[in-house]
């Protein structure tokens, strides 16, 4: 992290610098831009990007999101749940004709700006907050259950290859539940950048089911990353299906701080030819009690590479926390990389906390049996391909999402086996 | 229905098989019986068609056809079904769903028509009714799970709804219990048909109560050395393989 004599930022902070802040958002501007300027975008010499090189989003050039144009919706491909309550965001404006709930202005949410996020050390976070203009506000009162709430956010290409650095606030009161189905879809061929940051915060007992589906244009840059405070008793239930994009990285960053919280992290990377997905967990237990699982698959076809980072640390005071962490990786193709590292960090004494990773390809004995029953190969390794996704996904406890991941799931792998 | 000829084979440059001579006709069951080693598990393999097998020597045809040209798949369609010593598991994928698909390819590949899901669980729960298995294993991830004992009924259910023209069971008595062997045993004697062959292959005989076979042969060390009527397994377990071989 050293401070660097031609800032590969140059072109982000230039664009930052332009923006009109209004007073609410100054702070958290500022933060960004300072933290840009000291230390640019990560490359690989940074350790907690040595598999994910964000130079080329430094080298690329992106146009703004506004003022508005004329588009239209629905983008063939991008599926809307029926009946549920929608913000839809496209090429990077909040779009009122197609939302069916009144969106409250992030302004209201100043309060909680920057409050998670540590923005020295997360060049992701800190992009957002040089360059965010927008984004969902979402504050679910007492004891009040929400339903499924949806954010789809669709680039269009209607101008151009934008950069869209939505910051979104949620906050559920004491024993508030919430389902958020959160899409990004996009432009094939676009280089567009869709940089969200959510900023999360869990009361007591809270229920928040966030369920994440990434498939933006296969030339795009997605970079994201989720920040959530989770109080006790509370549960935060990510699930990321993390498909699209020449370049994605999800990083998660979960806190569990009052005792009998509970995290859950589970996903699926998709990573076709020329792609490169990345997700990143830091998950911190700061109280006793708590309990975490995270599971992830990543299936690779032919050049590409998948990166699984997953950190969880375990303070002193959290004693009896009850962790689990796998993930693993199916090579479809020689070609294909997977990079997984691990690290558990554990300063309390009585902690069960286990990991495990494995990366291979398809098991032949599993392939013979189902072709020694008169299944063609192609059939037969489809069969086991969607197996492995299946596991991820079947613990998605809302339907609808659910349904949405599966189908997404689906098409991928038609696409990618024809 | 399957002649074997002169058949040699080999793994990673080892001879497994070194000349295995055979033929079973329609509606006769054969047991091969031999010691461990002697390439009973190969044999099933080189017939059924799993990789890994280099084949120096020798012809298998079936009804005709050159069985070691097709892909198992190919082979699965034409009639042949592999019991499996060793059954394998495939977490996330459901037995019925996998049963169906196996039915139906099978069924496309010979030009008929395909079964639908309504049709098909009418036909899986009969045909499991009769193995005594419970019905949620239809739900289950196949063979995720299973005891032992329903690995084996559940080759013997998969073998039953596809039914073949010729079943090698390797080893399919291993691990069973006395009651499991009766009802796979009275699985396999459901079959037998003047269409249907089989190929018993077992390391004991008590298999041989309840699946009376036509003919044993026993192989040693790659080659079958003596081949007799349902007598001479009796004789075996009384003797043992070493006095076949003096």
């Amino acid at each position: 992290m050293n401070a660097v004599a031609h800032n590969n930022a140059a072109g982000l902070l230039g664009r930052a610098e332009a923006l009109a802040t209004p007073a609410w958002a100054a702070e958290t501007r500022a933060a960004g831009i300072a933290a840009l300027r000291a230390h640019g975008l990560p490359t690989r010499r940074t350790e907690a990007f040595r598999y994910t090189d964000l130079g080329a989003v430094a080298q690329a050039s992106f146009g703004e999101n506004s003022p508005m144009g004329a588009c239209g919706l629905p983008m063939p491909g991008v599926p809307l749940t029926r009946g549920a309550a929608r913000l839809v965001f496209v090429d990077g404006v909040l779009r009122g004709d197609l939302s069916s709930l009144p969106p409250r202005p992030l302004s209201d949410a100043q309060a909680l700006l920057g409050g998670l996020t540590a923005l020295p050390t997360q060049p992701i976070a800190a992009m957002n907050a040089a360059l965010f203009e927008d984004g969902l506000f979402l504050d679910v009162p007492e004891g009040e259950d929400a339903g499924l709430v949806e954010l789809v956010c669709v680039v269009t290409g209607a101008r151009g290859a934008i950069g869209f650095h939505p910051r979104h606030v949620l906050r559920l009161g004491r024993r508030a539940k919430l389902t958020l189905l959160d899409t990004s879809d996009g432009a094939a061929g676009l280089a567009y950048l869709h940089n969200p940051v959510f900023e999360i915060s869990l009361d007591e007992g809270a229920e928040l089911a966030h369920v994440r589906i990434q498939r933006e244009g296969r030339a795009a840059f997605h970079l994201s990353s989720v920040h959530c405070a989770i109080a006790a008793g509370a549960t935060y239930d990510n699930f990321t299906l993390n498909a699209g994009g020449r370049l994605a990285r999800n990083e998660i960053h979960a806190a569990l701080n009052g005792p009998k919280a509970m995290c859950h992290m589970n996903g699926a990377q998709l990573v076709g030819d020329g792609q490169h997905a990345d997700t990143t967990t830091v998950l911190h237990h700061a109280a006793p009690d708590c309990g975490s699982r995270q599971t992830y698959k990543t299936v690779l076809t032919g050049k590409s590479r998948g990166v699984f980072q997953g950190k969880i640390l375990v303070s002193k005071p959290a004693q009896r926390t009850d962790g689990y962490q796998m993930n693993q990786a199916l090579l479809l193709s020689e070609e294909a990389e997977m990079d997984s590292k691990p690290q558990l960090e554990i300063y309390a004494d009585d902690v069960k906390c286990s990991h495990g990773a494995t990366v291979g390809a398809l098991d032949p004995a599993q392939l013979f049996y189902l072709r020694s029953r008169g299944i063609p190969q192609q059939a037969a390794r489809s069969m086991l391909v969607e197996a492995f996704l299946t596991e991820a996904t079947e613990g998605v406890g809302d339907e609808a999402c659910r349904a949405a991941l599966s189908e997404a799931v689906t098409a991928w792998w038609a696409q990618e086996r024809a | 229905m399957l002649r074997i000829e002169g058949l040699t084979a080999e793994i990673d440059g080892k001879a497994i098989l070194r000349g295995i001579d055979l033929e079973v006709p329609s509606g006769e069951l054969h047991a091969i019986m031999g010691p461990n080693g002697s390439g009973k598990s190969t044999l099933s393999y080189v017939l059924s068609g799993r990789e890994g097998y280099e084949i120096t020597g020798g012809s298998v045809t079936f009804n005709g056809v050159d069985l070691l040209a097709m892909e198992p798949e190919e082979r699965a369609a034409a009639g042949v079904f592999l019991a499996f010593q060793y059954p394998v598991e495939l977490p996330g994928v459901g037995n019925a769903n996998f049963l169906r698909t196996a039915l139906n390819a099978q069924r496309r590949h010979r030009g008929e028509s395909e079964v639908d899901a309504m049709q098909f669980l009418k036909l899986a729960r009969a045909r499991m009714k009769e193995l005594s298995m419970p019905e949620d294993m239809l739900k289950r991830g196949v063979n995720v799970g299973f005891s032992g004992g329903e690995k084996k009924r559940n080759e013997v259910l998969q073998m039953a709804l596809l039914s073949p023209k010729l079943a090698i069971l390797d080893e399919t008595d291993s691990g069973l219990d006395i009651d499991a062997l009766k009802i796979v045993s009275e699985g396999v004697n459901a079959l037998r048909s003047p269409e249907f062959s089989a190929l018993i292959i077992t390391h004991y005989q008590r298999l041989l109560d309840y699946i009376v076979p036509d003919r044993v042969h026993v192989l040693m060390a790659g080659r079958i050395v003596k081949s007799g009527g349902p007598e001479l397994a009796l004789e075996l377990e009384a003797s043992g393989y070493a006095s076949v071989a003096a």
